[in-house]
């Protein structure tokens, strides 16, 4: 229950850093595209900075959960095609829809009903891959 | 506190979009919206058509919290964290969305060209935001991940493969802007 808890919590702060940000909004991820803002690069860029320093700090001090647990960085798995070609893809639903998997369900939230239509087709496509994965190279 | 209600710079969101990750990695989950898709699809019963759904989606109920969240967040923000929907982009970029029809640009959160309830019963609008949520999903899938699992999560832990990821991404989302939509719109 306490967990769940910390889950809405860690959800809610991240749906509002999204919409606050402007993150989720479809301009300013076509003024990325553009490259004619700094915005996006630097949420992006400043959260890798961070992200980068910690997870090296929590690798070399051995760093453990707040349940005292190990912390497992599970390695991506090793590839070219896949991540190349499904990023690119990927890449053409990002600047078309203006969005990426987590601010859709922020959308939702502030009231964007058609953003409902993304989340249809993302389901679908993720069903599609699911059919045809032993069909695609990885 | 007027700030609150002022868009947050990116010095502000990007520490905070590293310290959601953190607090993920030290309750001992993994920050990645996308998964939750593949989630959706073995509870409406995509396990039986497919090998790849067969896993025990309670396994992601908290990744389906996150996401009920990030929904409330949504809310919370646009309702009672912000006054003006406008997005102060480039006037660069207003321009030149203008040129493609947008008229909304530098107006509104969303383009209403694509995103208002009129834009719904267009044939065009539609099928331009299903295509979107297909190629997002399937192209997710097919990579391993989206921007938080690859971009913030996967390049924090220095992951090869997530830099092709990104790559991959910035090639379509450029290939998309600049050759399609002058095509689309």
């Amino acid at each position: 229950m306490k967990r769940t808890l910390s889950y809405l919590l860690i959800g809610i702060f991240f749906g509002i850093v999204m919409y606050k940000s402007e993150a989720a909004s479809w301009f300013r991820i076509y003024e990325m595209f553009q490259f004619q803002s700094f915005h996006m690069y630097g949420i992006i860029g400043s959260a890798l900075i961070i992200g980068v320093i910690g997870v090296q700090l929590i690798k070399r001090n051995n760093v453990k959960s707040f349940y005292g647990e190990e912390i497992h960085f599970v390695p991506k798995e090793r590839g070219f095609t896949r991540y190349m070609v499904g990023g690119t893809i990927f890449g053409l639903g990002w600047a078309l829809a203006g969005s990426c998997p987590g601010p859709i369900y922020t959308l939702i939230g502030a009231g964007y009903v058609s953003i409902i239509v993304v989340l249809i087709g993302a389901i679908l496509g993720t069903f599609l891959y699911g059919l045809l994965r032993k069909k695609l190279p990885h | 506190m007027d700030w609150i209600f002022e868009p947050w710079p990116w010095y502000v969101a990007g520490p905070l979009i590293a310290l959601i990750m953190f607090l993920l990695i030290f309750i001992g989950k993994q920050f990645g919206m996308s998964s939750n898709l593949r989630t959706f699809c073995t509870m409406c019963g995509a396990d039986k058509t497919a090998e790849f759904f067969n896993f025990d989606w309670k396994s992601q109920r908290w990744n389906l919290v996150v996401v009920v969240g990030a929904a409330l967040g949504g809310f919370i923000g646009s309702h009672f964290l912000a006054n003006d929907v406008a997005v102060a982009i480039n006037p660069e970029t207003i321009s030149s969305l203008k040129e493609l029809g947008f008229n909304s640009a530098g107006n509104a959160y969303l383009p209403d060209e694509l995103f208002s309830l009129e834009a719904l019963t267009s044939i065009k609008s539609l099928s331009l935001l299903l295509i979107g949520g297909l190629l997002i999903g399937f192209g997710a899938r097919y990579a391993g991940g989206c921007t938080s699992g690859h971009a913030i999560s996967g390049l924090s832990n220095l992951q090869l493969p997530s830099l092709i990821a990104v790559i991959g991404f910035f090639a379509g989302g450029l290939f998309m802007v600049h050759v399609l939509f002058p095509l689309i719109f």
